[in-house]
């Protein structure tokens, strides 16, 4: 199976979706002309043309908002926007219009939206520009948020979230961009919206974690086995549907559980999925569910200082060995 | 005096009086819809907020009389008249107003949130601005599939000074999008004057710094709001003209229902209600040229009475959204690990204390 980024993965899967429904479309600010701030939607005004891959003025909410108009008539807007940070612009049209108008209406038109965008700190790009707001999305009904961590997930949700005929969040990373997986070719699949996945089996603790910390998560649990602990790691891909069965079910069995998000902690998706746990596997507990999450700063610039207010390997590794402590051999 | 007289009777003459009888029977139906509406809301049938159209009704039946079925149309809050005026019955939108499963919206929207896909009413929308995007978004639809219409994106006076109404017209503009600007100008935004919070108050000059042409026009004369939509409207369809009408009228009452409007001299609304009453100018109007006679305003006074009341009959009798319906069409494509109506009637018994 041939082995391709998760950028060249997204790149793809929007040009295959352009080139298979005339009603997709591109819009965002220098995903043509400029070919992408992150080179996601590199070549493609070349091959689709203006129509279909369009450059926006600098205005979040005006094209976002054009973009859920222009869905209720049945086309299917893929919009990017440039990080995170700037749908905060944006976020009355996405909260209070896209996530309401299918239900608010009483089922009579649909938004077939996507929005794409990536969350999350690197490379020091300070207080405003390293946020993680998927959360603030996933709260909100009516909204479906996905966030893969690897190219081939990243591939099948993309096409999911285009042919769904929903409002999609489809949350990225701009660490993951140059990772690199097995994707096969001329394989149509798609990964279904709402369905976590165990990406590695094991038997002493359960580690849930989407996107860049499941990556994280993963070099763990391959390192932690040398030490003869077995890691189980659970990737949500999605946060709304968030599948709680699969968690619980991981937890069941491993009976310990840490919880890993970039974003901060207080009020953050490891609060939402520790909740969940203690609802449904109190009993099955041997430890006390541990979190991992950001520092809670507006991030700092300083290079020392920004890498140590994310949560990083080694503070899953201690949290991991906490919810261990005590646990027979 | 008599030349103005002279020039409005020819201009009459040149109507068809089947379409003049149809514009007032359509205003007095808005007139008494919204009346009986209030009066529902006194009496707790109608809850949440409700914004009447009172002394509006020849600016929403102006601007329909000039639209097409291709239209589509994207409004404020203050929306009960213009669904009505674009064609569905007053039953469905006053079963909504009452939380029905009848309504145009399930009983999901209320007053605020009205929406009828067939006549392309596309909703009312309850946050100041966010409507104007869509409805740019519709037109680029229109535009982008290749389809006859054009959208009209309307909004109060207050609408003018957020920074969705200024993206739109860039986008609008830039893009070349038959879209109408349609600004419901009642001279206040809840308790805020236009001179308030306009550092321009001539709106339909907003335009000038993104080339939007903009027109005032006299929202209380149903003929003068048809003939500059339908003149704008042709403009904007076949050359992707965008344009903003800034259409001034009077609010009869206060922002809402509940608003005992304490900011507003009380002369200044008496007079302006006696002055600016389109529905009742417009009936002399049609009576002073033979068009109408006293009979005629009698029987549409006692058709739009009996019609209101129907609908009233209708909403009452309607049923209420069960409780095992509460999470439909909470997704148009079915997803997994969502609640159920089974999740549904256990909340519901948890809430009610019946478990």
């Amino acid at each position: 199976m041939p082995v391709i980024t998760y950028r060249q993965a997204l790149n793809d899967t929007l040009g295959e979706e352009l080139a298979r429904d005339p009603n997709v479309l591109l819009m965002g600010e220098e995903i043509g002309v400029f070919q992408g701030s992150y080179r996601i939607t590199e070549g493609l005004l070349q091959e689709f043309g203006p129509k279909r891959v369009v450059d926006t003025p600098i205005a979040e909410e005006g094209f976002v908002g054009l973009a859920v108009g222009a869905a209720m008539l049945g086309l299917r807007p893929v919009v990017e926007i440039m990080t995170i940070n700037f749908i905060l612009v944006a976020i009355d049209q996405v909260v209070n219009h896209a996530s309401k108008i299918h239900y608010m209406f009483g089922g009579q038109v649909r938004v077939p939206l996507v929005i794409r965008t990536p969350s999350g700190g690197t490379g020091q790009l300070a207080a405003t520009h390293s946020q993680s707001f998927e959360n603030w999305f996933a709260y909100c009904p009516g909204l479906k948020v996905v966030a893969p961590s690897t190219p081939y997930d990243a591939k099948g949700l993309l096409r999911a979230a285009i042919r769904d005929d929903d409002p999609v969040m489809f949350i990225e990373s701009l660490a993951l961009y140059d990772t690199k997986g097995e994707v096969p070719e001329d394989d149509d699949y798609t990964v279904p919206i709402g369905v976590a996945e165990v990406k590695r089996q094991g038997t002493d603790v359960t580690v849930v974690s989407y996107s860049r910390m499941t990556a994280v998560a993963m070099q763990v649990a391959q390192r932690l086995e040398g030490e003869g602990i077995s890691v189980e790691v659970v990737d949500l891909r999605s946060l709304r549907p968030l599948d709680r069965p699969t968690i619980i079910a991981s937890v069941k069995k491993t009976n310990r559980a840490v919880v890993i998000a970039e974003d901060w902690y207080s009020y953050g998706v490891t609060a939402e999925i520790a909740a969940t746990i203690q609802d449904e596997a109190f009993d099955y507990l041997d430890a006390p569910v541990r979190r991992v999450a950001g520092l809670e700063v507006p991030l700092p610039y300083a290079k020392e200082l920004s890498a140590a207010s994310k949560p990083s390997a080694n503070s899953l590794i201690y949290a991991i060995r906490k919810v261990l402590e005590g646990k027979k051999k | 005096m008599a030349k103005v007289e002279d020039t409005q009777r020819s201009a009459l003459e040149r109507e068809n009086p089947d379409d003049l009888r149809h514009y007032y029977y359509q205003m007095l139906l808005l007139r008494r819809f919204e009346e009986r509406t209030s009066e529902m809301y006194v009496k707790a049938k109608i809850g949440g907020y409700c914004h009447l159209n009172l002394g509006e009704e020849a600016t929403i039946v102006g601007l329909m009389a000039a639209l097409t079925p291709d239209d589509y149309i994207f409004t404020n809050y203050r929306e009960h008249g213009y669904i009505i005026a674009r064609g569905v019955p007053p039953g469905p939108v006053m079963a909504e107003l009452f939380g029905k499963e009848t309504g145009v919206s399930g009983g999901r929207g209320g007053s605020m949130h009205l929406f009828d896909a067939k006549t392309h009413f596309m909703g009312g929308y309850a946050i100041v601005g966010g409507q104007v995007p869509l409805a740019v978004g519709a037109a680029y639809a229109l535009k982008y599939q290749g389809k006859p219409g054009v959208v009209v994106a309307q909004m109060g006076d207050g609408t003018t000074n957020i920074g969705a109404f200024y993206e739109s017209l860039n986008l609008a503009k830039l893009w070349n999008l038959p879209v109408l600007f349609f600004i419901v100008n009642n001279g206040y935004g809840m308790g805020t004057s236009v001179e308030m919070g306009s550092s321009e108050p001539d709106l339909w000059k907003k335009g000038a710094s993104f080339r939007i042409h903009g027109e005032r026009i006299d929202g209380t004369d149903v003929l003068a709001v048809r003939d500059a939509c339908r003149r704008l409207r042709a403009r904007a369809e076949q050359e992707g003209e965008p344009a903003i009408l800034d259409v001034v009228s009077f609010r009869f009452r206060g922002h809402s229902v509940i608003d005992a409007d304490r900011y507003r001299d009380p002369e200044f609304v008496r007079s302006g209600r006696e002055k600016h009453d389109p529905v009742r100018n417009f009936a002399a109007l049609l009576h002073d040229h033979d068009i109408v006679d006293d009979d005629w305003l009698k029987a549409m006074t006692d058709r739009v009475e009996k019609e209101v009341q129907e609908a009233i009959d209708f909403a009452n009798a309607s049923p209420d959204p069960r409780f095992e319906d509460m999470y439909v069409n909470m997704y148009a494509t079915p997803v997994p690990n969502i609640p159920g109506p089974e999740d549904a009637i256990r909340e519901v018994k948890i809430n009610r204390g019946e478990l």
